[in-house]
């Protein structure tokens, strides 16, 4: 993905060079240079085959920006654009720009009837997709090592009609295993992104597509949370005063309140990463403690925090399903602290300076466990922060604007999260490793998200 | 005092020289007694004074009584002082920012709910806490749950059963103004107080 350039340049080594030049850094245009430069900018090129079939134009479409939303590769353009017919190449033909002549070989010559690999090595292209139909609904996507001049792996998946609310997630679902074929890495594509919008919970495809309304009630609705297998979810909502609870399956859309919900304030439902306990915050006249019910069996409710002059809120789960970050008021402001998921060894997680650093909240634990994202006031805005678990150093992500509750995607590489950077407040992605951002929803008023696990194929059938 | 009788003497002297003097002057007539027309007129200023003043009491009075006609008129308007009752009682609380500590000058205002609910015993209120859109969406939840509270403690602290008073919070997704400046976020940061039960005929205290 990276690749660490060894820049050597040798500028104009002149006869006048004295040897305090070497300490000289102004003067560096005189005399031999020689540094390591790192270019997180070069990725593997890939060329995402035009297609004939106006069907599965559709699909590659979808498929070559689920590519490029992955941020890992260079998504590569044919001369001509999209409409290039892409003619068969005679075999051992090379493009006079071809300039990788050793890389190209002659290993190619049979696939190069209908592909031609010199063409998209000298573009850049280190892998290349083709999409075509297969038997009966299916669909095969086909990614082609350029270098090799061959077939990497040939994927096949039922490919529902076009109409079928089915439809996006099966291509995006191929998309994650083009990434796992050319890289080995699991991708986002197959993944919805929950948030509150006018007081309601809408679900949305990770690139922007298919925004629906989830919650079913008039009541106002907050906090959205994932189950990590991806069938489930949990939202709260407002009922005469106080926060109700819900429990609703993805694919059905048949939701239930939570057992022991509904006489108090309770929010903010974090589920464990084995799905059996639900943990959440209780807003009563004592203040705001975490509790965890046993959502398998319906039953005993558990008290993890007893604040009484501080608030506890906020939960989130480590992967390992052993751990709690949590947001505590019990230092003044509030700030992001750790527990056993028992409730027990409390200490603080993400340091602060006390009376200098602002309001610490909405934690979420990255899915590969080694990082806590949340937002912190900084000078009465907010910005989004990352806490390296291991060392627990602190590490601040946007400074743009205001910037909040941000939601890892599963790939703990992606994040969403809600800024005003563009003049009013909408939901972000931003690509931690390379810091590129893109909107993912142009509405106002969005907020809370919630990214999903990748999500399971019956998940298609959402209403 | 010495002086006193030596002034008198003196005096007299004055006179029994001016005695001596031979006719008296006529110009200045030696009054007599109290002139007849100025006691009148005293008389006429002083019944005046006590008539104005009379009539400037009978003034007030009938204000005073027409004022309170039109307030009990009002309020018999309002439902025999029912309305008048819960719009004290509606009257909101706002706090700083993060914060969640009653103001001096709310005290008066939670003292008048407490007069209130002591003039009636069968009053249950709903107290919701609310914040201005600057904090956190999910911790302006505990915080509004703390302004709740705190009016609810101060209430309970003067004497009022807490079981007649229910606390919640709405964090910031309630706005009472909707803009994004300090005017609308002091206006947001409140308390909301509502009649549960018992509020169809109230007492004023």
């Amino acid at each position: 993905m990276r690749r660490l350039l060894l820049g050597l340049a040798v500028l104009s080594a002149g006869p006048t060079v004295r040897p305090s030049d070497a300490q000289d850094t102004s003067a560096i245009d005189r005399g031999v240079r020689i540094g390591i430069v790192y270019r997180p900018g070069v990725r593997p090129g890939m060329v995402v085959l035009p297609v004939h079939a106006p069907a599965l134009d559709s699909a590659r479409v979808i498929l070559a920006r689920d590519v490029d939303y992955s941020d890992r590769f260079e998504l590569i353009t044919l001369p001509g654009g999209d409409s290039i017919r892409v003619t068969a190449a005679a075999p051992g033909a090379r493009p006079p720009a071809a300039g990788g002549a050793g890389r190209t070989g002659g290993g190619g010559a049979a696939a190069a009837t209908t592909l031609n690999y010199p063409l998209y090595q000298a573009l850049g292209a280190d892998f290349a997709v083709a999409v075509a139909a297969g038997s009966g609904d299916s669909a095969i996507v086909t990614v082609h090592d350029v270098a090799a001049g061959g077939v990497r792996r040939e994927l096949r998946a039922r490919l529902p009609a076009l109409k079928d609310p089915g439809f996006r997630l099966a291509i995006h679902q191929l998309a994650d295993r083009v990434l796992e074929a050319a890289l080995g890495v699991g991708g986002t594509a197959a993944t919805r992104v929950l948030f509150v919008m006018d007081g309601k919970v809408y679900s949305i495809d990770q690139d922007g597509a298919d925004q629906k309304l989830v919650s079913s009630s008039d009541h106002q609705a907050m906090s959205p949370a994932w189950a990590a297998d991806g069938r489930r979810f949990s939202y709260m909502e407002f009922w005469q005063g106080h926060g109700r609870l819900f429990l609703q399956e993805v694919a059905s859309g048949k939701r239930a309140p939570v057992a022991t919900t509904g006489q108090a304030l309770d929010f903010t439902p974090a589920f464990s990463p084995d799905g059996k306990t639900l943990a959440f915050s209780r807003a009563t006249e004592e203040g705001t403690d975490l509790y965890t019910v046993n959502i398998k069996d319906g039953c005993c409710l558990q008290r993890l925090t007893v604040g009484r002059f501080y608030d506890n809120l906020s939960p989130t789960y480590s992967p390992d399903g052993q751990r709690i970050a949590f947001v505590s008021t019990r230092a003044g402001l509030p700030q992001i602290y750790v527990m056993a998921a028992d409730g027990t060894d409390q200490q603080l997680f993400a340091p602060f300076d006390y009376g200098a650093t602002g309001s610490s909240n909405a934690p979420e634990w990255s899915p590969d466990g080694q990082t806590v994202a949340f937002h912190r006031d900084v000078g009465g805005t907010l910005q989004v922060f990352v806490l390296d678990v291991r060392t627990r150093a602190v590490r601040q992500l946007t400074s743009v604007g205001r910037n909040e509750d941000p939601t890892w995607a599963p790939d703990s590489r992606h994040m969403a999260f809600v800024s005003d950077r563009s003049g009013y407040r909408q939901l972000w992605i931003i690509d931690v490793e390379t810091g590129r951002i893109r909107p993912l929803l142009q509405k106002s008023g969005a907020r809370l998200p919630a990214w999903s696990p990748r999500l399971p194929e019956t998940a298609s059938s959402t209403p | 005092m010495k002086r006193l009788p030596l002034l008198l003497l003196s005096g007299l002297v004055a006179v029994a020289f001016a005695a001596c003097g031979g006719k008296q002057p006529e110009t200045t007539p030696t009054p007599t007694g109290p002139n007849p027309d100025s006691l009148r007129a005293a008389q006429q200023a002083h019944d005046d004074s006590m008539k104005a003043a009379q009539e400037e009491a009978d003034r007030r009075a009938q204000a005073d009584a027409k004022r309170r006609q039109e307030i009990a008129d009002s309020l018999a308007a309002m439902g025999r002082g029912t309305e008048a009752v819960k719009t004290l009682l509606a009257t909101m609380i706002h706090f700083d920012y993060d914060k969640a500590i009653i103001r001096g000058g709310d005290a008066a205002v939670l003292d008048q709910k407490v007069a209130i609910l002591q003039a009636n015993p069968g009053l249950r209120i709903r107290i919701s806490g609310h914040c201005d859109e600057r904090g956190s969406d999910e911790y302006n939840l505990a915080l509004g749950n703390r302004r709740a509270t705190a009016a609810k403690q101060y209430v309970v602290s003067h004497g009022i059963d807490g079981s007649r008073i229910e606390t919640v919070s709405y964090g910031e997704e309630r706005p009472l103004a909707q803009g994004h400046d300090e005017e609308a976020w002091a206006q947001n940061r409140r308390d909301e107080f509502e009649i549960l039960s018992g509020g169809e005929s109230l007492k004023q205290p």
